[in-house]
């Protein structure tokens, strides 16, 4: 919770200077975006691809369980999709962008603003922010009327650490190791994705 | 725009290389850099009257498009919990 305020902090800092003219406009056409974002890519490669138990914990898995974040991704990118009807100014793979990042606002609001602009990257920010709120206020609900692996799906990549303490809470102890799993699989997927539905 | 999945793809070789050596700086340095991006971005959107004098659109917008993603992300996992119940019952 105290990453994400300062994270949020960050942009709004940003925001406010940005609005005063304190800093040039021209300051973000630089190309060090783009290599601050070629440079986190390959540290979230790292990081992957240096955690020995990244898949050893997943062996005692009930089988069905395997396919969660593959319900998610078509479950989110359908409502995107159906969504985006009602939604005049967005097209469909717009929109399809902004649900591909499951809540990890961080990454896919950076890509989305490289590949689409900051209008479409802001939309991805305050979008994945929310998706995140709503599963932290609404889980004990979902649990209610959508079973106990509502709440894995709805927190989509962030299952693996902001939600992970309200879908034990809610869920119950024995969906920690789903919800690990779950958050790796669909965050892995986020860069792919992003890429795909901005590309067409 | 593929160079930058590249990249990802290459860390996680680089990941398992050095898996043995001391890569505790990576997650401090991915959320300095997170922390640039974002604070990029925010220069970008502030700078912008267009996306600043709509930003209830925008906002309004966001939230219809997260409130979507998680009701049909929601509704695949019932069904699945649904499977998964049903097929324990038939043991």
């Amino acid at each position: 919770m105290k990453g994400s305020i300062i994270i949020v902090s960050f942009f709004i800092a940003g925001v406010i200077l940005g609005t005063f003219k304190i800093v040039p406009p021209e300051f973000s056409n630089l190309e060090l975006s783009y290599f601050a974002l070629c440079a986190l890519m390959f540290c979230v490669g790292v990081s992957i691809g240096k955690d020995p138990n990244a898949l050893q914990n997943f062996k005692s898995l009930n089988p069905g369980i395997i396919f969660l974040p593959l319900m998610t991704i078509i479950g989110t990118l359908a409502g995107a999709a159906v969504i985006s009807f009602v939604l005049p100014l967005r097209s469909t793979a717009e929109c399809m962008a902004v649900g591909s990042g499951f809540g990890y606002y961080s990454l896919s609001s950076i890509f989305i603003t490289e590949y689409k602009g900051a209008e479409l990257g802001t939309i991805a920010l305050l979008s994945n922010i929310s998706r995140e709120i709503m599963t932290l206020l609404l889980a004990p609900l979902m649990v209610r009327w959508f079973g106990n692996l509502s709440p894995i799906s709805a927190g989509g990549a962030t299952t693996m650490d902001t939600t992970l303490p309200i879908i034990t809470r809610t869920a119950g102890e024995k969906f920690v190791i789903p919800s690990i799993y779950h958050g790796m699989v669909v965050d892995f997927t986020v860069p792919f994705l992003v890429t795909l539905f901005c590309s067409i | 725009m593929f160079v930058v999945i590249g990249l990802m793809i290459l860390g996680i070789a680089f990941g398992r290389i050095f898996r043995n050596q001391n890569l505790k700086a990576t997650s401090k340095l991915i959320t300095v850099l997170i922390w640039i991006l974002l604070f990029l971005l925010g220069i970008d959107v502030g700078g912008n009257d267009k996306i600043m004098n709509n930003l209830h659109t925008i906002g309004l917008e966001a939230f219809i498009i997260a409130a979507a993603a998680t009701l049909g992300s929601i509704t695949m996992a019932k069904l699945l919990w649904t499977y998964i119940n049903r097929k324990k019952e038939s043991l």
